[in-house]
């Protein structure tokens, strides 16, 4: 078989002012597909990096929790988003990879488990492929079970783990104790304390960031391959996957696995800002948070999933205060009504009003908005 | 005819669901480059012909072999890596994709690139997506569907999407094609547009093609031979003028007492 013309890849020319005018077909699938998006995202990317000189700790603090959370998100946008497979037990999975890393990198001898492999490029993978084990043990339900059955049974995940780590004590030091979270050390040097590289929440937004980006990178190429074009066959029509060739069990343990990968490395990195874990925290409210961030960022979208982190990461500052201001909402979780509460509620209501009127997400009215200036100052 | 051997050979296959006899006694071979049709009422067992052979429902009793391999013990992703290619009756396609990402999946079985190549992007697995998107673009411009590459197909009128349909199969590269009622709900002018594309692929591209619809002139001027069924049994099987003035055909399918 020879290569068609232009398949090497090797001449393409852009045309001025024809930004949608392919020459190759390597720039019909580039990843970004026209001089605006290549420029506009380089200086998104620039900024995101430039901020961390620019702002307060307290806030670099926020963006670099949120930064994790988006590689969660994105995590669960690969298993729900692209393959369709709805899945509540993500903090199942964010959990496992919590504790392989706490293990992992915690100081042997302590009261609670530890390997002293603090290098992050040890622990991190490891968290990532713990949690991915897990994910492929589970994913064998995906394939007996779909739509709500399956968003059941990994409900039923979340509480199950919950108990567990409740219970292992040498691991997780127990209810309301906790341990020690994952300590990041790259090759001597500890991120998470300040250094000659700069405050300790400045490393730790730049580690996170970086992460984010060859996550979200990973992703998007991920998605454009012949894998997350089968994800999507067998979210839309898995019958008709089959028939034109998809193996559907193989595939649904594969989505499974990548997205608990995700969700695992997560998982490994986002204690390591507050220094702690507790077994308390992988509980429903966690699953629900990624749903969440999934459902308003974008369904089957890495950027969807990441403005769908930020927001709800966002969004938390902003409810904190609210005792402040609002003197009926307590700040104390034994009162109701409590913040905890009103943050539930208010994923809930935000899930809703997006179903209904921007099933998108923030992608959705980000095309909208982009639509109306493409076509400005016609309505169409 | 009988020194060529046939492509597909379907022998005797018996299928019924609680008691209702879908496929009851059915023998038929399809040969290298033959277009041939199956017809019969609603409910004579034409799609449930098409879902043995592409594994979805598995026959009671007989035989079915594709290029000399047998098929009833194969899972659908299996067989459609042989290279046996349908479409459906209702348009099955993956509706939130582009033309694009549809056609692009009937090549799924072609790539060998795993996972881990697939994030990075690099090498073969770039390599491999470049030439499948240049084979794709050669379909886009068999069935001319040049005007809708990038719109999600859920977004494009009834007979493109039958069009697409048809696409995501012959990017598949089959060495068989199924179509099941590919002019069904199409008025005279798709008809025959369609009637075109199908002759093209047997001649041009030199697929055989096994047919099933309700258009009668359609059946009659394309297929090379038709096997008639009622309720799961075969009536007649030969060439379009045989069938037409078989005395049982008349009765069972196209009405009345000749």
């Amino acid at each position: 078989m020879t290569a068609p013309p232009g398949v090497s890849g090797g001449r393409s020319r852009r045309v001025r002012g024809r930004p949608l005018l392919y020459t190759s077909y390597a720039q019909d699938m580039a990843l970004l597909d026209t001089r605006g998006k290549r420029i506009w995202t380089g200086v998104l990317v620039a900024a995101a990096f430039a901020v961390s000189v620019l702002l307060a700790d307290r806030s670099l603090e926020v963006l670099a929790v949120a930064y994790v959370l988006a590689i969660g998100a994105i995590g669960l946008n690969i298993v729900t988003g692209y393959a369709g497979q709805v899945s509540l037990g993500h903090a199942f999975f964010v959990a496992i990879g919590a504790y392989t890393a706490a293990a992992l990198s915690g100081p042997p001898g302590g009261e609670t488990l530890g390997y002293g492999l603090a290098e992050i490029w040890i622990w991190l993978p490891a968290a990532g492929l713990v949690a991915a084990v897990a994910g492929v043990l589970v994913a064998p339900l995906a394939t007996r079970l779909r739509g709500l059955y399956l968003a059941i049974v990994t409900l039923g995940l979340v509480f199950l783990g919950e108990h567990v780590f409740k219970e292992w004590k040498e691991l997780t030091g127990g209810p309301g104790v906790g341990r020690e979270a994952a300590i990041p050390q790259l090759f001597g040097y500890r991120l998470d304390q300040d250094g000659p590289l700069g405050t300790k929440e400045q490393v730790l937004y730049l580690l996170m960031l970086s992460l984010l980006v060859v996550f979200a990178v990973a992703a998007r190429n991920l998605a454009r391959s012949r894998v997350g074009r089968a994800f999507a066959a067998i979210r839309d029509r898995d019958i008709a996957a089959e028939v034109i060739g998809v193996p559907l069990t193989r595939y649904k343990v594969l989505a499974f696995g990548i997205s608990s990968f995700y969700a695992g490395c997560a998982g490994g990195l986002l204690y390591c800002v507050s220094g702690y874990v507790e077994p308390g925290s992988f509980n429903l409210l966690l699953s629900v948070q990624f749903i969440a961030m999934v459902l308003i960022g974008g369904v089957a979208t890495v950027s969807g999933a990441i403005a769908g982190a930020l927001f709800i990461s966002l969004l938390q500052p902003v409810t904190r205060a609210l005792p402040a201001l609002v003197p009926v909402i307590s700040g104390d979780t034994t009162q109701t009504p409590n913040v905890f509460q009103v943050e539930t509620v208010l994923y809930g209501l935000l899930i809703v009003l997006f179903l209904v009127f921007e099933p998108r997400g923030l992608f959705g009215l980000w095309i909208r908005a982009r639509n109306y200036w493409k076509s400005w100052p016609f309505s169409y | 005819m009988a020194v060529v051997t046939p492509v597909l050979t379907f022998e005797d296959v018996r299928l019924s669901f609680a008691g209702v006899r879908a496929i009851d006694g059915v023998t038929f071979d399809v040969g290298p480059a033959e277009l041939f049709a199956i017809i019969g009422p609603n409910g004579a067992g034409k799609t449930s012909i098409f879902n043995v052979l592409s594994g979805v429902y598995r026959p009671d009793s007989g035989r079915v072999a594709f290029l000399g391999e047998d098929l009833l013990s194969r899972r659908p992703h299996e067989i459609a890596a042989m290279g046996l290619a349908r479409t459906f009756q209702n348009v099955e396609l993956f509706h939130n994709l582009t033309v694009l990402d549809n056609l692009m999946l009937g090549r799924h079985h072609h790539f060998r690139y795993g996972a881990a190549a697939a994030v990075l992007w690099l090498g073969r697995a770039r390599r491999e997506e470049l030439a499948a998107r240049a084979r794709v673009e050669d379909i886009i411009d068999f069935l001319e569907l040049e005007a809708w590459r990038r719109h999600p197909v859920r977004l494009l009128p009834y007979g493109v999407q039958k069009r697409v349909e048809l696409g995501r199969a012959l990017a598949m590269e089959p060495r068989l094609l199924l179509l099941d009622e590919p002019v069904a709900g199409m008025n005279l002018e798709e008809t025959e547009d369609m009637a075109r594309f199908v002759l093209d692929i047997r001649d041009e591209l030199g697929i055989p093609i096994v047919l099933v619809d309700h258009d009668m002139g359609l059946v009659m001027d394309l297929a090379d031979r038709v096997l008639v069924l009622d309720f799961g049994r075969p009536v007649a099987l030969g060439t379009p003028e045989r069938v037409q003035h078989d005395p049982e055909v008349i009765e069972a399918y196209l009405g009345g007492t000749a």
